[in-house]
């Protein structure tokens, strides 16, 4: 079982929907760079190998009983994380999309800026590649959108290359958006007056696979997030620092 | 409106039937039919009180007291339907936690197999 040691324990935590052509790549090369690296594959009851593949390539993994969508998949691992002591959690793809190479500057960023959770962005300093058009149109949509309701620029609002620190991942092992987390979680944090960094990374094409998101969904997905801000908003209204 | 009040009458009566005998099948349970069975009393007084129906529509400023009864009885079902979206929820939640527990738990269970099999191989 992965153990939480030193004093500023890091757990990488990678949630996997039916993976089994990208994930052990992903977990080989994050132990290529990190070789004593804890890490964690949440599977989300998926159909094809994505278990055993992450077991061989030297991960551990959970195996939650049915689909339960990637908000809940990720705050599966952030419980057991917090449970276990780790200090920051850094969550990536299983697709391979979010390069490891990158771990180590989100951890950097944890460590010294005091944000309480930092995003790999591929925009923050100017490019961003490796996106659909579908996708890119969203991401200025809520780029604008969030730059309201935060009253800061959020260059990357969609990424799932994110770190967390303890006190984050206190808040999101109790409470975590369940179906399109990225942008919910940010306004949690928001209303917690908690702190976020954007560091620049740069992202590949999945290895593996095909996105889930399909048009239908792109839009469904905006309704559902917009939904899902306001319901935040009101849930942490006057609730600074109590989750 | 006689026939209409001795229409909703009825389709109370029947609600009322198919409820308990749901209940005594146990397919609904007891906690859950609270909201099927007040609606579908409300809905029988309300059949019975056409004086009650046309006071309640002269408030609205409904003059048709059939008008009146229709837009009660879609009230009752919309509260009772507002009723279990809450119900339906909250087991969402519960039924989320509790599917984490049981990946987290196998996976300690399964780490302590291991441990206790290379504890007993040494």
């Amino acid at each position: 079982m992965i153990q939480a040691r030193g004093k500023a324990p890091l757990m990488i935590l990678i949630p996997a929907f039916n993976e089994e052509g990208a994930v052990g790549e992903v977990i080989r090369e994050l132990h290529a760079y990190h070789p004593d690296l804890p890490v964690l594959v949440v599977d989300d009851g998926s159909a094809d190998g994505t278990r055993s593949v992450a077991q061989k390539a030297g991960a551990d993994v959970i195996t939650v009983p049915y689909h339960l969508g990637l908000g809940g998949c990720v705050q599966a691992g952030y419980r057991l994380a917090f449970d276990l002591g780790f200090q920051y959690v850094i969550r990536l793809d299983g697709d391979g999309q979010h390069d490891p190479a990158y771990v180590g500057r989100i951890l950097g960023a944890l460590q010294t800026s005091g944000a309480q959770m930092v995003i790999g962005s591929r925009y923050v300093d100017g490019e961003g590649e490796h996106t659909s058009f579908a996708r890119g149109v969203g991401i200025v949509f809520f780029r604008w959108f969030l730059g309201l309701i935060l009253g800061k620029k959020v260059h990357d609002p969609t990424s799932g290359f994110v770190g967390v620190n303890r006190q984050a991942l206190e808040v999101f092992a109790r409470s975590f958006p369940l179906e399109y987390p990225e942008i919910e979680a940010l306004v949690v944090l928001q209303r917690l007056t908690f702190r976020f960094e954007e560091v620049p990374v740069k992202m590949r094409p999945r290895m593996a696979g095909e996105s889930t998101i399909t048009a239908v969904r792109s839009f469904y997905y905006v309704l559902h997030v917009l939904l899902g801000v306001l319901v935040n908003i009101l849930k942490y209204q006057g609730s600074k620092r109590r989750p | 409106m006689d026939r209409l009040l001795s229409i909703t009458a009825g389709l109370s009566i029947l609600l009322i039937v198919v409820v308990l005998f749901n209940i005594r099948r146990a397919h609904i349970r007891v906690e859950y039919s609270v909201s099927w069975l007040g609606a579908a009393v409300a809905m029988l007084g309300l059949s019975q009180s056409p004086w009650t129906l046309y006071r309640l529509g002269h408030l609205m400023g409904i003059e048709n007291p059939a008008l009146c009864l229709l837009l009660l009885l879609l009230a009752l079902l919309l509260m009772v339907f507002f009723r279990f979206s809450v119900i339906i929820s909250d087991l969402k939640d519960s039924n989320i936690a509790l599917t984490q527990k049981v990946g987290i738990l196998e996976y300690k269970l399964n780490a302590l197999h291991e441990k206790l099999e290379s504890t007993d191989r040494k």
